[in-house]
């Protein structure tokens, strides 16, 4: 599905270059339930915004679905981020001035086609899978972070995407409100077979996960 | 089309969230619109104001001016002020000679002056306008109450006047106890035979019509007028006609020294003139509607820096970057536009009150363009904090606290 071949990603600091991926190697299948497991600053960050297409990298080549990512354009990955992906960040970053409802639907409204669904009903549908149907017409702000996490889950799936990818899920989360998400996202795998990237700095979070990728000073490693 | 819905609707709710702001932001755009707006209605509300009183002057009509006002080889108003000071006076033996041109219907002299009017009790500045019984028709001059006065009036030079309404109202404050009445202007008492219909006309509402003879003396010793106005028999034989007036009087005057122009070639300097006033003043007040602009883009950065992070979210779940920048242009057009739409509606209301007392009107290319210019602003000055909220990259975007 995801096919990452010598990518690399390199940026200025100051007057240093700072090589944030380092000529990584990388096959994800669908269906794989997977993390990627490294200290802060190791690149693995950078290295999911390139998975996700939230970054280009400086060399190498990224196929999507045998697609080669850099020939699209700014429309056809915007679309892509839209159908392919769903993020689920650390810090939320949900829309505080929407609702719960509306930041579920909100991805809907960027479908450049015609919807064969009904975003809010879907979006309250989602949300009531995962016990929040009584904060529908909540904000963000007002919601304790373990449910602002499930809204963001809900948000990632509304496009029924190929993959998601969570970025420290847990990280602003106590570990018993952490452990909930964690199960949400493997429940999500097991059941409806969609592709699972955890991002992470935890060896205990990555174990649970079925596959581990290291990486350790932006470069793709065996063992950590 | 759904989409638009959608982007207004979220536009709205955001300046519902930041209602001072919105209000200070299109405040800028409301007064700019406000000024351009008032600005054409009073320019035009004048023109037609001005040009009424040269067309309810009657048609197949050429008027004698002192001076070289509206000669044709001087131009709009090329010596307006010299030509109305000075110049000639014209007086009764030019209004036999021009009686004697061929196809000449009716030649009425006017004499104007203004002076304090009594009646008694009251006094108050008003015009003293001495003309023949012709006038009336000339002028359009309707009679409420009681008559006009005869060409046996003027004849006879009789001390009969026919009072303008707002100046019987000043007078005797009903102005139809006036007939009757004697009006002093200086030391001369005229009986009042009639009360003029209420014409929108400064001068004549506001005046005594005598007639011409009547004045002469102490009013007008020098028995002399300030226009002479030729009515022709037909509209075919105005250029013959004017051609004959002028050749008549040179033999008396120099070129210089007198006028006769046609009520068309009155009403195209008029439109010169306000023409030139009219952009004069709209581009006064586009300075005010470039300052509004201004701050729309102002607001508009600052907005995009504020939700620097909201649009990296709204990147990373698929909005283009076309979504962007149709999101905040969005924004920029509907608050110039609700800042136009506010500024026209008071400037409505201002443009009703003030028809009370200063000829202002309000049209449609006025509402239109300002409304148009208003989404304009929004644009131009919306488009570059637009293109750079569009251009974030998304990951730095997403990552901006």
């Amino acid at each position: 599905m995801i096919n990452l071949t010598n990518v690399s990603k390199t940026y200025l600091l100051g007057e240093d270059i700072v090589r944030a991926v380092d000529s990584a190697t990388l096959q994800i299948k669908k269906g794989e339930y997977a993390s990627i497991l490294g200290t802060s600053g190791s690149g693995k960050s950078t290295l999911m915004h390139i998975i996700g297409l939230l970054d280009k990298p400086t060399s190498g080549k990224i196929l999507i679905n045998k697609k080669d990512i850099s020939k699209l354009n700014d429309d056809e990955i915007s679309q892509l981020r839209n159908t392919f992906v769903g993020f689920v960040f650390q810090q939320f970053n949900l829309i505080n001035k929407l609702t719960v409802l509306e930041n579920v639907a909100l991805p809907a409204t960027y479908y450049k086609k015609q919807l064969d669904f009904n975003p809010m009903k879907r979006a309250a549908e989602l949300l009531e899978q995962f016990g929040m149907e009584k904060r529908l017409n909540f904000y963000p702000n007002k919601i304790s972070g373990g449910q602002q996490q499930r809204v963001a889950i809900a948000r990632s799936l509304i496009m029924s995407p190929d993959l998601i990818l969570a970025d420290e899920p847990t990280g602003n989360l106590d570990s018993k409100t952490g452990n909930e998400i964690l199960q949400i996202l493997e429940d999500l795998n097991k059941k409806t077979g969609v592709t699972v990237i955890i991002v992470t700095h935890e060896k205990e979070v990555a174990d649970r996960t079925r596959r581990q990728i290291y990486i350790k000073d932006g470069k793709v490693v065996d063992k950590y | 089309m759904k989409t638009y819905i959608n982007l207004i609707k979220s536009s709205f709710d955001d300046f519902k969230r930041n209602k001072v702001r919105t209000f200070l932001t299109s405040l800028g755009i409301m007064v700019g619109v406000l000024s351009v707006v008032l600005l054409i209605a009073l320019g035009l509300g004048l023109k037609n104001y001005i040009q009424g009183q040269f067309e309810s002057l009657g048609a197949n009509l050429l008027i004698v001016f002192p001076g070289s006002v509206f000669s044709d080889d001087s131009g709009a108003g090329g010596n307006f002020g010299a030509g109305f000071a000075g110049g000639a006076s014209f007086d009764e033996k030019d209004v036999r000679t021009l009686k004697k041109v061929p196809d000449v219907k009716y030649v009425v002299p006017l004499f104007s002056k203004s002076m304090a009017l009594s009646s008694g009790k009251e006094k108050k500045l008003g015009s003293v306008n001495g003309s023949s019984e012709e006038a009336f028709e000339v002028m359009n001059v309707e009679i409420e109450e009681g008559r006009p006065f005869g060409k046996g009036d003027v004849l006879g030079k009789a001390k009969k006047a026919v009072i303008g309404y707002t100046m019987a109202e000043k007078l005797f404050i009903d102005p139809k106890l006036a007939i009757g009445e004697t009006v002093k202007a200086n030391d001369v008492r005229f009986e009042i035979v009639g009360l003029a219909k209420k014409k929108g006309d400064r001068q004549m509402d506001d005046g005594i019509f005598v007639p011409y003879t009547a004045t002469y003396g102490t009013l007008n010793p020098d028995k002399t007028f300030f226009n002479l106005y030729i009515g022709t028999v037909s509209e075919e034989t105005i250029q013959t006609v004017k051609v004959a007036a002028k050749e008549a009087l040179l033999k008396r005057y120099n070129e210089d020294d007198f006028s006769v122009t046609e009520q068309s070639q009155i009403l195209s300097s008029v439109n010169q003139i306000f023409g030139i006033i009219n952009t004069i003043l709209v581009a006064i007040g586009s300075i005010s509607l470039f300052v509004g602009g201004i701050g729309i883009m102002n607001i508009m950065y600052s907005t995009v820096t504020e939700r620097t992070k909201e649009i990296g979210i709204r990147r990373a779940i698929g909005a283009t970057e076309k979504d962007i920048l149709s999101m905040f242009l969005t924004e920029s057009v509907v608050l110039s536009l609700l800042g136009g739409v506010v500024g026209l509606i008071l400037s409505a209301i201002i443009v009703w009150c003030i028809r009370f007392f200063f000829p202002a009107s309000l049209n449609l290319v006025a509402v239109l363009v300002a409304l148009f210019v208003s989404s304009g602003i929004g644009i131009l000055f919306g488009v570059f904090p637009a293109c750079r909220a569009a251009k974030l990259s998304p990951i730095d975007a997403i990552r901006y606290e």
